[in-house]
């Protein structure tokens, strides 16, 4: 591993913190509008972040094209959101502020976020509801008309946002409209069903793209004064995840390849409750909302001989008498019980499953047993309360929840690694920005509950829309460059050898299946406990999967036709590249912090941060497919909060 | 469980297609449609075929992207629920399963299961949006809406933009998606000023777009996984009467 002394400027812009992003706006450089005619924007992803800032963009008078790889920009993961978004609007008149928001996302982060982002992400969440409500996004609303807001975890005041359990539906689909009202007007080209699969660079600039049209498979050249990045999180390295199917990495490692950092690619949130794996055919997992440890109590028996029984099929969770029951949450946590944080729920679990108390044929399953709110409350307070989730895990599992108790195991969810980014979201490679889940983000090493919607909107909506000019008032005098320009030229030329490359193997072995392994080894190695001896281990195993990859794997069909398994197979080739630096990132960071939790550094169970040694953000520069990557550091800088570790005992 | 598939495989929008028998066994009852189609194609890759180009994405129902017909059903039997939500057990053993594309002259078929919807994105384009630009929105509590619309205007946006409705529709109509869109805006007071061009725009490009016409059969309402109601296409009718009405 190349160590290099930060050379990363984080651009933070002076003044106290609360003052920084005015600051900022006072003195950005701003566009004419006849040059903003003059400019042309890439906008790869269509998600709340894609869509919000294309559709931004292209109100201010901005050329954009806007890419997605789905058959319309709705369907973008977005859209899956369920629980809410978080904004600092004090409606509930219960102590809510800017700070506080600011605050709670910080120490939910475990101080691995960089202050002067996250407060203005706190600022512009109210613009953000202002918005969405004016579009017509259906929140829900009080008997008085007035919005409604419920609570989430990781805060004690109400300030999240909801509509019904469809709130990213509903987010995205504002968005959606405003950018299809764009594309009406002519100023947004849309290409759906197109994913991008190279960054041009032209004299160190971001200068465009390579898309490929996944419909008749052609390669086409795209120029931009400026390419954004809007693609989404990665969670899907582990193959079985809460994540779309589609849902990538390719966009930001090919920029990453190009010469943008890549921030704390090991920081993996992992989700307590959701519904367990239960066969090698699965292809997903379905997240059932967090909500549901408010009166649900998670519990396995307390003898590995019970588990055994009922993984056998002798015994039901029924028989296994209160005493005999191990509550192990409201146990090891008496003061928070079953509400503790999403990190620490999901690694109890694993706990008791690797003790071999897990009670689905697997092994790895617990209990979330609602007999007790039943009990207290009766049968129609405890649906009413849940609303669809029962009936959606009675569908999936066929097993009503109000009868015997759910059965529940953690499951990759969210990614807070992403592109390194600066205060103006731009990354190391000039003219190259990347927004949402696909930048490292405001979220440090765990992200709260309901942020991510935030984050998205605020990136499109209220941040990129400044910044950007202060990058592209230096561009006015920027022709567009012919895409017959060598750059593009030898960037289609890489994205055609590579897809040759993968017809041509023509081996035994299918897409899924090295996909499926991969995810086993990260999940093993690289999941909820990591180990540096682990790590080690697995280093060894990617890179040995990734040889038997490209020699044994199988990609039907041609590249000039709709050709799915060939999408799948680029998508899956980057993954068992991208595993080997979420490897690297997590065996270099030698204290537990948030998701990242090092077994060799914990105090009896809890997590061990090292603000001494490891106060920082792991930026990793690529050096060659062969080489080791270079590790560059952001210091993290606390000026406005104390740092404290986390206790929920 | 074992399954007799016959499946609609057309090459591009060009070739004429036909179904194709496939024997599947060893499935899972917990398995879900896609995924009996995801092992079905490992087994056509492992013997050199071409594997079933299906469209799918969340897996959740929610992302509308999968629509496939089963057994003369857009989203199969179950009531509510999208193709990725339906699970084998809701079939018997043995059974023969017809798996078919949306079938509508305004979604063209792309290959095999997969069909181009790009229809309703135009739509939408022409006029399903309030035209406010970023920046421009006073404090949101500064319009209360009342609880009961507020819950229409959401029982109409639930809508996913599947095509289920075009696809059930013997006229390939598009009224419940569209009236849905409409509706939605309607009733809510930020959509007032753009409320009757709103609809005139959006009837217009749906006519354009060649979807058919509604002759209040209500298949549509049947088949959508959203149980968007068809009351949406009676207002939308309003709608588009009262829009009328007022441009002359
Ligand atoms: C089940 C679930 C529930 C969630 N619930 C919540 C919640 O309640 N609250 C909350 O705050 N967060 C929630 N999250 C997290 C949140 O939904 C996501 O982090 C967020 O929506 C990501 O938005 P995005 O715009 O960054 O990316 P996405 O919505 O993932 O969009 C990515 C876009 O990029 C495009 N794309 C990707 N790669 C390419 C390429 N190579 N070429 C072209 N296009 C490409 C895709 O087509 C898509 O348009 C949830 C996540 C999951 C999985
Ligand atoms: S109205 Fe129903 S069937 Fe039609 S597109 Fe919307 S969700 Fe699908
Ligand atoms: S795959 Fe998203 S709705 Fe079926």
């Amino acid at each position: 591993m190349l160590m290099t002394m930060s050379t990363l400027n984080a651009k933070i812009p002076p003044g106290p913190l609360a003052e920084k992003w005015s600051y900022y706006k006072e003195h950005a450089k701003l566009v004419n509008p006849a040059n903003k005619r003059k400019l042309e924007v890439i906008v790869v992803g269509t998600g709340l972040a894609g869509a919000s800032a294309a559709a931004t963009l292209a109100e201010l008078g901005y050329k954009v094209k806007a890419f997605c790889f789905q058959d319309s920009p709705r369907r973008a993961h977005s859209i899956a959101a369920q629980g809410g978004i978080n904004a600092a609007k004090n409606y509930k008149n219960d102590g809510d502020s800017v700070f506080r928001l600011f605050y709670d996302t910080i120490k939910g982060g475990d101080f691995r976020a960089r202050e002067a982002n996250v407060y203005r992400l706190a600022e512009v969440s109210v613009n953000i509801i202002d918005q969405c409500v004016a579009q017509g996004v259906p929140f829900a609303r009080e008997y008085g008309g007035l919005l409604d807001n419920r609570s989430f975890g990781g805060a004690q005041v109400s300030r999240t946002f909801y509509a019904r359990g469809q709130t990213g539906q509903q987010l995205l689909l504002g968005a959606y409209q405003a950018l299809e009202r764009q594309v009406g007007l002519g100023n947004v080209k849309m290409y759906a069903r197109h994913e991008m699969l190279e960054l041009v660079k032209i004299d160190g600039k971001a200068r465009g793209i390579i898309a490929r049209n996944l419909v008749t498979g052609e390669l086409e050249r795209h120029f931009g004064h400026a390419v954004l990045l809007c693609t989404g999180g990665y969670g899907n390295v582990f193959y079985l995840s809460t994540n779309a199917m589609g849902s990538n990495v390719t966009a930001i490692w090919k920029a990453y390849k190009q010469g943008a950092f890549f921030g704390n690619p090991c920081f993996t949130q992992i989700h307590p409750t959701c519904i367990p794996v239960t066969g090698d055919y699965q292809s997903k997992l379905t997240l059932m909302s967090e909500s549901l440890r408010n009166d649900g109590r998670v519990w396995v028996p307390k003898s590995v001989e019970d588990a055994k029984a009922i993984r056998e099929g002798r015994k039901k969770p029924e028989d296994i008498k209160e005493e005999d029951r191990d509550y192990y949450l409201e146990r090891k946590y008496p003061s928070y019980g079953n509400l503790c944080p999403r990190d620490i729920a999901s690694r109890a679990a694993k706990e008791v499953c690797d003790e071999g108390r897990g009670i689905v044929p697997s092994g790895y399953g617990v209990y979330l047993d609602f007999s007790d709110a039943i009990k207290r409350l009766g049968v129609e307070t405890v649906k009413a309360r849940y609303g669809e989730l029962f009936p959606m895990y009675q569908n999936i599992t066929n097993e009503d929840p109000l009868k015997t108790p759910m059965k529940i195991y953690p499951a990759v969810h969210y990614t807070m690694g992403g592109l390194w980014v600066d205060y103006e979201l731009m990354t190391t490679i000039p003219g190259c920005y990347a927004l949402g889940e696909a930048n490292f983000s405001d979220h440090g090493a765990n992200r709260l509950g309901a942020s991510a919607l935030m984050q998205g909107l605020a990136d499109g909506y209220f941040i990129i829309p400044y910044t950007i000019g202060n990058y592209l008032a230096g561009e006015i005098f920027t022709k567009p460059i012919p895409t017959d320009h060598p750059a593009f030229v030898e960037a289609e030329k890489r994205v055609s050898d590579r897809i040759h490359r993968l017809l041509s193997v023509k081996g035994r072995r299918t897409v899924d299946e090295f996909h499926r392994l991969l995810g086993k080894i990260m999940w093993e190695y690289c999941g909820m406990a990591r180990s540096a001896a682990g790590l080690t281990k697995a280093r060894d195993m990617v890179r040995e999967l990734r040889r038997e990859f490209w020699s044994d794997v199988r990609v039907p069909g041609s590249a000039n036709e709709f050709n799915p398994e060939l999408d799948k197979a680029g998508r899956v080739a980057d993954f068992l590249e991208l595993g080997e630096l979420m490897i690297v990132d997590a065996l270099h960071r030698n204290e537990s912090c948030g998701g990242h939790f090092r077994v060799e550094y914990q105090d009896e169970g809890e997590a061990k941060r090292d603000d001494e040694n490891y106060r920082y953000v792991a930026a990793w520069e690529y050096k060659g497919d062969d080489a080791d990557p270079a590790l560059h550091k952001e210091e993290l800088v606390f000026e406005n909060v104390q740092l404290q570790v986390r206790s929920y005992k | 469980m074992k399954f007799h598939l016959k499946v609609w495989r057309q090459k591009n929008a060009k070739d004429p297609g036909r179904l194709v028998d496939y024997t599947i066994d060893n499935i899972n009852p917990d398995m879900s449609f896609l995924e009996m189609m995801d092992v079905l194609n490992d087994e056509l890759i492992r013997k050199g075929e071409d594997p079933i180009a299906f469209d799918h994405d969340c897996r959740e129902g929610i992302c509308g992207m999968c629509s496939m017909y089963i057994n003369g059903r857009a989203h199969g039997p179950q009531r509510a629920a999208t193709t990725c939500q339906l699970y084998m057990r809701s079939f018997k053993d043995g059974d023969t399963i017809y798996v078919e594309p949306w079938r509508a002259k305004a979604f063209p078929v792309i290959k095999d299961l997969v069909v181009d919807r790009s229809a309703f994105d135009r739509i939408i384009a022409a006029g399903g949006f309030i035209s406010v630009n970023t920046g421009q929105a006073q404090d949101a509590n500064a319009i209360p809406i009342p609880k009961a619309d507020a819950d229409r205007a959401m029982d109409a946006a639930a809508c996913i933009g599947c095509g289920a409705c075009v696809a059930a529709c013997p006229n390939g109509a598009a009224m419940l998606f569209v009236s849905a869109k409409i509706s939605q805006l309607a009733l809510l007071p930020q959509g007032q000023p753009e409320r009757y061009t709103r609809a005139l725009n959006m009837v217009k490009q749906m006519d354009e777009e060649g979807f058919g016409n509604c002759t209040n059969i209500g298949a549509c309402e049947a088949e959508c996984p959203k149980e968007i109601k068809l009351t949406n296409i009676a207002r939308m009718n309003r709608e588009y009467l009262t829009a009328a009405f007022i441009q002359e």
